[in-house]
């Protein structure tokens, strides 16, 4: 069901009015999940009813960083895994914007790495949407902090033999208020999500698994179908994972708010109280 | 009436920040530099400003262009191994055109190298550090009262040009206790200037078209209407990805265009006995205090030496330097590094004067009977 751009486009849904909608088509390639995340975050802001004027979406470098460029807010393509420290900048000094950083396994994990842990640390009030493809995708392959063990990428030939990261665990110990998984096929409740994300006071971590079709799908022989079908029988609702027994837990992944904690005071309003004790509170 | 103060080196840099409008500093510590955060993280609170100590120096940097987009005022200060870690951002700053003001105070390197003890080996690095071609105003002061003129001037130039600017110090004068007369830093009496604004409704605003003088007028992020995306990438006026060749050209030339345009306003030299001087010193920073010394030496010695202390070190002032180099028998540049700002006085100079010099990376500062023995050397030689 191969629906033409231009149709697309004179649907006019609600969430549109997030979209450059001059700048679409997206670069991304047939199959891919980010723009389902996009999606599901622009449909997040409009039921939040938060206007464009109050948003600023911060990216580093890769497939997933493109996305701001795509976003009608306050956008910042910026270097490769440093989204969070110019987030950090800008969230201190304009508490009042929204701020949303899009970012993938390899920005937020591997080279950002130490932002992400400092920025969950301080419990800064920024939304962090991970989108989880499992490999380096703009670069064409290579591995990722997060490959599973025993696929192929371009720099693991013969399979990945490096242990990959539990982002969510990483993202809960490193201090994160809200964590949560969602994944591409899921986007209703991606959405959702993203919007409890948004709503959250602190840092907040949505892992989005997303196949990356073309380039680890074809690595790794899964079509776009199996890739999707993966995720849908492969994530498990939290409340069913709860109940299952540890043996049935194996290859799996929950999904849905992993970890929520609303007790930890948020980085920015300490900072502007300490300020309006000293100074009056006047920038 | 003069209101002279006893002032700490890098404590003047913050104070004169704060003066210029700087409302966000991000820092990492680092030797010789951390006094300046330390001051910063005093004074910002109280006026209504954001500090913040980052978790490594490439996130100080990113964080005052995030502030800065913000519409902060915005300012980092580091030293040799940080600027090395900063040097991505920085480029990345010059390419979406953030005002921001970088402060190198040089140590001894390279790599670890002398951490407590002086060096000049930046003053290339300031320049061409980052990848890709950039062009961005470095100044370096050469006392305690023109840290703080200087710091000013940092700020000025980084709003109207929406530029990164380094301010250079080094560890002496970091670390430096000097008397500055703050009568002239009275707030009636500081000239400051802020970053342009759209003058278009947002219907028509487009952030990456530039004015006549060069400069885009970029509004704060949080503006309402005036939306707008920014890229590392080549952009076009809308700041959006373009790789059409003509829009990436027009570009880059813009971007060097702007700051050189205006070297005549922003050149910044001290001239000291050059009228009638036959050998002449070109230096700056802590080295040119000695230059200033070994050219009251040489007079009584009976040699014609003068100096050309140079505050604005990029861009050079090369029409001066080729003056100079037209008017003197020859020239002198020593510094505090195995030879680099000597490259861009010999390339300015043409041949006019033989250009020599005089270098020192251990850490010590080069004294003022050294200079002079050179200038005797010097002259000795072209007799």
């Amino acid at each position: 069901m191969n629906v033409p751009f231009e149709k697309v486009l004179e649907k006019k849904e609600s969430y549109f009015k997030y979209l450059r909608l001059d700048k679409l088509p997206t670069i991304w390639c047939p199959g891919c999940g980010i723009g389902q995340a996009l999606k599901a975050t622009c449909m997040a802001l409009y039921d939040l009813g938060i206007d464009n004027d109050q948003v600023a979406m911060v990216s580093g470098i890769g497939c997933s960083s493109r996305t701001p460029g795509y976003f009608d807010g306050f956008t910042l393509h910026t270097t490769h895994g440093r989204a969070l420290a110019f987030a950090t900048g800008l969230k201190l000094f304009k508490p009042e914007l929204t701020t949303i950083v899009f970012t993938g396994d390899g920005d937020c994990f591997a080279i950002g790495g130490n932002h992400f842990i400092h920025a969950a640390r301080r419990n800064i009030d920024v939304t962090v949407v991970m989108i989880n493809n499992w490999i380096y995708g703009m670069t064409h392959g290579q591995v990722s902090p997060t490959t599973p063990l025993g696929s192929q990428t371009t720099t693991t030939p013969g399979g990945n033999y490096e242990p990959n990261f539990d982002v969510a665990e990483l993202a809960k110990a490193a201090g994160a208020t809200y964590v949560a998984r969602g994944t591409a096929y899921h986007v209703t409740e991606l959405k959702k999500l993203i919007q409890d994300g948004i709503k959250h006071k602190g840092f907040s971590f949505i892992e989005v698994l997303s196949p990356c079709t073309i380039i680890y799908g074809r690595k790794n022989r899964m079509t776009f179908e199996e890739m999707y079908m993966w995720l849908k029988e492969n994530t498990i609702p939290v409340k069913a994972w709860e109940k299952l027994p540890e043996e049935k837990r194996a290859g799996k992944l929950p999904r849905g708010v992993l970890y929520h904690d609303d007790s930890r005071p948020e980085y920015t309003e300490v900072y502007w109280n300490r300020v309006k004790q000293l100074s009056g509170g006047e920038k | 009436m003069a209101k002279l103060e006893l002032k700490y080196g890098n404590h003047a840099c913050a104070e004169a920040a704060i003066l210029a409008g700087c409302r966000f500093y991000a820092g990492y510590p680092i030797t010789p530099s951390s006094e300046i955060a330390e001051r910063m993280a005093e004074l910002l609170p109280r006026h209504g400003g954001a500090f913040i100590q980052m978790e490594d120096e490439i996130a100080s940097m990113a964080a005052i262009v995030g502030a800065s987009f913000a519409g902060a005022k915005a300012m980092t200060a580091t030293s040799g191994p940080g600027f090395s870690l900063k040097q991505e951002n920085l480029g990345y700053a010059f390419m979406v055109e953030a005002p921001c003001v970088v402060v190198n105070v040089q140590r001894g390197g390279p790599s670890t190298g002398l951490p407590t003890q002086i060096g000049q080996q930046e003053i290339m690095q300031s320049l061409w550090g980052t990848h890709g071609d950039k062009l961005i105003p470095v100044f370096y002061p050469g006392n305690v009262q023109e840290i703080m003129e200087e710091t000013i001037r940092a700020f000025n130039w980084a709003e109207r040009l929406r530029t990164p600017v380094v301010l250079l110090l080094d560890e002496v004068l970091g670390h430096m206790r000097e008397t500055v007369d703050m009568e002239q830093f009275t707030p009636d009496k500081v000239e400051i200037w802020n970053r342009k604004m759209p003058e278009v409704p947002p219907e028509e605003y487009l952030p990456y078209k530039p004015g006549e003088d060069d400069v885009p007028a970029i509004a704060p992020y949080g503006t309402p209407g005036y939306r707008g995306h920014a890229t590392g990438l080549h952009h076009d006026y809308t700041g959006f990805p373009t790789t059409n060749p003509e829009m990436c050209e027009e570009l880059i030339e813009r971007l060097i265009r702007k700051v050189k345009r205006n070297q005549p306003e922003m050149e910044k030299n001290e001239e000291y006995k050059l009228d009638d001087a036959e050998v002449a010193i070109v230096a700056f920073g802590t080295t040119a205090r000695a230059a200033k010394t070994a050219v009251d030496m040489a007079r009584e010695k009976g040699i014609k030496a003068g100096l050309l202390r140079v505050v604005t070190i990029w861009p050079s002032p090369e029409e001066t330097l080729n003056k100079l180099a037209k008017h003197v028998n020859a020239i002198l540049v020593p510094e505090l590094n195995m030879g680099q700002y000597v490259l861009e006085v010999e390339r300015c100079a043409k041949g006019e004067a033989p250009v020599y010099r005089l270098n020192r990376a251990n850490g010590k500062v080069i004294y003022p009977a050294e200079i002079l023995s050179k200038l005797e050397e010097i002259v000795k030689a072209r007799v």
